[in-house]
């Protein structure tokens, strides 16, 4: 199996969307074109109320995904953690399908003995190393996260220290939400190098509103813009591959 | 600290007395009690046909996996005594439900931090020193432990030896690690990177020596070098350490063996020659006083083009004059 790149949205928020889409919805129209969309809500001192929590799950479990719920100072640990084992997630779906076309319809890993199911892993292990990952992150820059956003930077620069010892391209795109004048703003485009993120983020100044939904609406368009550019190019066959079998 | 189980679900309860039965090696294990749970399962004392073993089983069949396929590499690596031997890996099917297991050598003993401060400040050189040969061994091997840090290392004995007990975080060389805890993470620190090589367990071991003398840990605050050395130089014990400790926070030593060697001299009552560090910073301040240097040639270059360049305007100007009048 030769590896192809995996797309992930990770959204970083401390509570409920209130202005536009729905963003299980628009989670779950990610999904349809192969983009996993992980959650990360951050909280402080103070719990998180039932409804945001419930909608953080939603996302994620829609989005294919994982999500977690922290406080603040153990951001770092958690941004990279949910980020691999939704990665380890994906390409497991993917050698599943693989192994059912292979050994029938009700095969997965799960389900071979133990030694076989070693053998398996370490073809997981190997992709886990090796695949290209594109990684769009979404932060909540509404006025609650205020004071969270220089965790949520350190966090972040941890994830790209995390990601870029594997041997694996990464290509890393970030926008927060709600921006200047429009429900998105995009602060970085793609790149290898999410350390210059440093500079933009000191200047971001936190507003009012939460639009998740349109945030994420706007990230799946992202990906379809570096796509097309990227196709002209050379034609990237593995990518379409992953996104059948997930 | 982290307070949700969206995917990872509550944590196993199997009572004493439980038997849990293979569905492949149809072997039978009585659960005596709990020794520990982790995020990625629980592990229990158990029986098995009257010898104690221990038993860790986990709600996602890939960690099992996992750790077993680093066990196995352990003891087909003959010699290598780090970590526990592997016995029996099996499914446990109880009404629709399936979980996966592992059975392995059962380490008693008493975890590093808490033996030290019974038995003394003595033995942790001694058993950082058996900890440094084993580890050399594993490397050796192609392996990287990762997770290096005081709650996976057990003080088994007498005979005293230290062993690990948690080998999740074994990685292949040359890969990303897999798993880490911040206090003992150099990436945290930020004084390297979070590839898998000999130097990031050295870097662990460093900070087991420094968590040994600080039970609480401390948090980051400017992190780098500079925090870690003044927490080396507040210590007396960490003080006799410092030449071996820096040069392992800092990414000196490409082996555990010349770690472990530094740090038989210092026992011995040796110095360890700090000779890379002075010839790098002696070259470094060349460097610097050649830039200087450099620079100012070119002020000087400056303001000599600046002279000539007058002193033609001058004698052209004079020249100009002398022709009109």
């Amino acid at each position: 199996m030769r590896p192809g790149t995996l797309k992930q949205i990770l959204l970083i928020t401390d509570g409920c969307s209130n202005h536009g889409e729905n963003p299980i919805a628009m989670a779950a129209l990610a999904k349809e074109q192969g983009i996993t969309v992980n959650v990360i809500g951050v909280m402080e001192n103070d719990v998180i109320d039932e409804y945001g929590m419930r909608e953080i799950e939603g996302i994620a479990s829609q989005g294919g995904g994982v999500s977690q719920v922290v406080y603040a100072q153990s951001l770092s640990q958690t941004v990279q953690m949910v980020t691999r084992k939704a990665m380890t997630q994906t390409l497991q779906g993917v050698v599943n399908q693989e192994l059912k076309q292979i050994l029938g319809s009700e095969v997965t890993m799960e389900n071979l003995p133990p030694d076989k199911r070693g053998e398996v892993l370490e073809v997981v292990d190997e992709l886990n190393e090796t695949v290209n990952l594109e990684i769009l992150i979404l932060v909540d820059t509404s006025l609650s996260m205020k004071h969270k956003l220089p965790t949520v930077k350190e966090a972040l620069l941890d994830l790209s220290l995390s990601l870029n010892a594997r041997t694996g391209n990464n290509q890393f795109s970030l926008f927060v939400f709600p921006g200047k004048r429009k429900d998105v703003e995009k602060l970085l485009d793609w790149t290898p190098k999410l350390e210059s993120l440093t500079t933009v983020f000191n200047k971001l100044t936190p507003r009012g509103m939460t639009p998740t939904g349109p945030a994420i609406k706007e990230a799946i368009k992202h990906f379809g813009k570096k796509r097309s550019l990227k196709g002209l190019l050379s034609g990237d066959h593995d990518e379409e591959f992953y996104e059948e079998s997930i | 600290m982290i307070m949700m189980k969206s995917f990872t679900k509550s944590q196993f309860n199997i009572k004493y007395g439980t038997i849990i039965q293979g569905k492949w090696h149809q072997n039978s294990y009585k659960v005596i009690r709990e020794l520990g749970s982790g995020a990625n399962g629980t592990v229990y004392l158990v029986d098995f046909n009257g010898n104690k073993a221990a038993l860790k089983i986990s709600f996602e069949p890939m960690t099992v996996t996992s750790e077993v396929n680093v066990l196995k590499s352990f003891s087909k690596a003959q010699g290598v005594t780090l970590g526990p031997s592997l016995l029996d890996v099996d499914d446990w099917v109880i009404g629709t439900q399936q979980y996966s297991f592992y059975v392995m050598e059962y380490v008693e003993g008493v975890h590093l931090i808490p033996f030290i401060r019974k038995n003394g400040m003595t033995w942790l050189p001694i058993l950082i020193l058996q900890l440094l040969k084993d580890l050399g061994d594993l490397h050796k091997q192609g392996w990287v432990f990762g997770d290096l840090k005081p709650d996976n290392l057990i003080v088994a004995g007498p005979p005293i030896k230290i062993r690990c007990i948690d080998v999740g975080g074994t990685t292949p060389i040359g890969r990303a690690i897999k798993e880490y805890t911040e206090f003992f993470d150099r990436g945290y620190w930020g004084l390297g990177s979070r590839k898998s090589e000999p130097s990031y367990d050295l870097f662990a071991i460093g900070m087991i020596m420094i968590n040994s003398c600080y039970p609480q840990r401390f948090l980051k605050k400017e992190g780098g070098i500079q925090q870690l050395t003044q927490a080396i130089d507040a210590s007396q014990e960490l003080r006799k350490y410092k030449s071996v400790l820096i040069k392992a926070l800092t990414g000196k030593y490409q082996t555990a063996d010349a770690m472990r060697k530094d740090l038989l001299k210092i026992l011995n009552g040796q110095t360890v020659s700090d000779q890379k560090r002075t010839v790098r910073r002696r070259s470094y301040n060349y460097n610097q006083t050649r830039q200087r240097k450099s620079r100012r040639s070119w002020v000087m270059g400056v303001i000599e083009t600046i002279l000539i360049f007058i002193l033609i305007s001058l004698l052209y100007v004079y020249y100009i004059l002398g022709n009109i009048f």
